[in-house]
């Protein structure tokens, strides 16, 4: 167990928590607000493990939907996970398997966005510890909060807009991430058709439409101009990935 | 079982599924195809502005670009391009919307 990697991992996601512990009180709050009660709200975020799909079963269940229709609603939310799980296994491929299966049960978007950006910078170096450390580091604070909110309610001032905290979150991790042409593409494209496919009712789909259809954008772009041979960022190297 | 633990635990099967879907077969993947590299290459910018623009432009449920969180947006955006650093982005991202709000 490299415990550097581990504790570098856990010290990324100290700013996250200024995103997590409010939306942590929320993931308590509104299944206990729903009747729910604390050990519902507990079993969510540890066998879950993702807040807005958590968020998205209260909602069906509330709204009288059946137990399979508050898991499909979760699952298309939380598919977005099957390209975090592709998009970091070439790193890992070294790593035994229950490092890797630590890794999957402790995978969110936080920790997946900075390990992959730690791992991009040295991925002969790549270590299971950093994205584990990180996970486990705001999953002890994601369980707390929930604990919190169940019991006390979200006990935050309503003026303070903190659920504008997750979006400024995933802004911090996308700017870093636009060091090519073809990244900004498909980001562009990423944000674009994700509205768009909202904005004709694709609901819990949009994320991943959106993703989906910014991948082909950026694909469409790197064999238009080339693979990148020199990036934006200062700190970035060759992505073409020779040394993985 | 009552329905929120039945949506729970099947929720969280089919999350665990795909987070550690390629995960385990990662051992085939270490050498990884130039062109299966460059569609893993689109994913971080591409899944995380699917996650943002949305929140940006339609954050009550519908499109509109006459709201503080695209300002507010768009100013920690450059915080954070500027800086990279997370807090300074937030705390910036933050108080920018609460100033809007009050002004506006």
């Amino acid at each position: 167990m490299d415990t550097t990697e581990l504790r570098a991992g856990m010290r990324s996601c100290v700013p996250m928590l200024i995103g997590v512990i409010p939306f942590g009180l929320v993931a308590g709050a509104t299944p206990a607000a729903e009747g729910f009660g604390l050990a519902a709200a507990l079993g969510m975020s540890t066998i879950i493990f993702a807040g807005a799909s958590q968020l998205a079963v209260v909602d069906v269940l509330a709204g009288g939907g059946s137990a399979i229709v508050a898991a499909l609603a979760a699952w298309t939310i939380n598919l977005r996970m099957l390209l975090y799980s592709a998009s970091i296994a070439p790193y890992l491929s070294h790593e035994p398997l229950p490092r890797r299966l630590g890794v999957a049960y402790l995978l969110v978007d936080q920790n997946y966005a900075l390990s992959v950006a730690h791992w991009m910078q040295r991925p002969a170096r790549a270590k299971a510890e950093f994205a584990i450390g990180g996970g486990l580091f705001l999953g002890v604070f994601w369980v707390i909060c929930t604990a919190i909110g169940a019991v006390v309610g979200t006990a935050l001032p309503e003026e303070l807009p903190l659920d504008f905290a997750v979006p400024l979150v995933f802004l911090v991790l996308l700017v870093p991430a636009l060091a090519t042409r073809p990244a900004i593409v498909a980001a562009a494209v990423g944000g674009l058709a994700a509205v768009v496919s909202a904005e004709l009712g694709a609901s819990h789909s949009s994320i991943m439409i959106g993703a989906a259809a910014g991948i082909v954008a950026g694909v469409l772009a790197e064999v238009a101009v080339g693979p990148p041979s020199t990036t934006i960022d200062p700190g970035g190297q060759d992505q073409a990935g020779e040394s993985r | 079982m009552s329905p929120i633990w039945t949506a729970t635990l099947l929720a969280g099967a089919g999350t665990f599924a795909m987070r550690a879907s390629f995960l385990i077969a990662a051992r085939r993947m270490t050498t990884v195809p130039p062109w299966a590299d460059r569609v893993l290459r689109q994913i971080p910018p591409a899944a995380l502005a699917a996650l943002v623009v949305p929140a940006l432009v339609r954050p009550e449920g519908s499109f509109d670009l006459y709201q503080p969180r695209l300002a507010a947006g768009v100013l920690a955006a450059l915080v954070a391009w500027k800086t990279r650093n997370v807090a300074a982005t937030l705390v910036i991202g933050l108080a920018g919307l609460m100033a809007i709000e009050v002004v506006v």
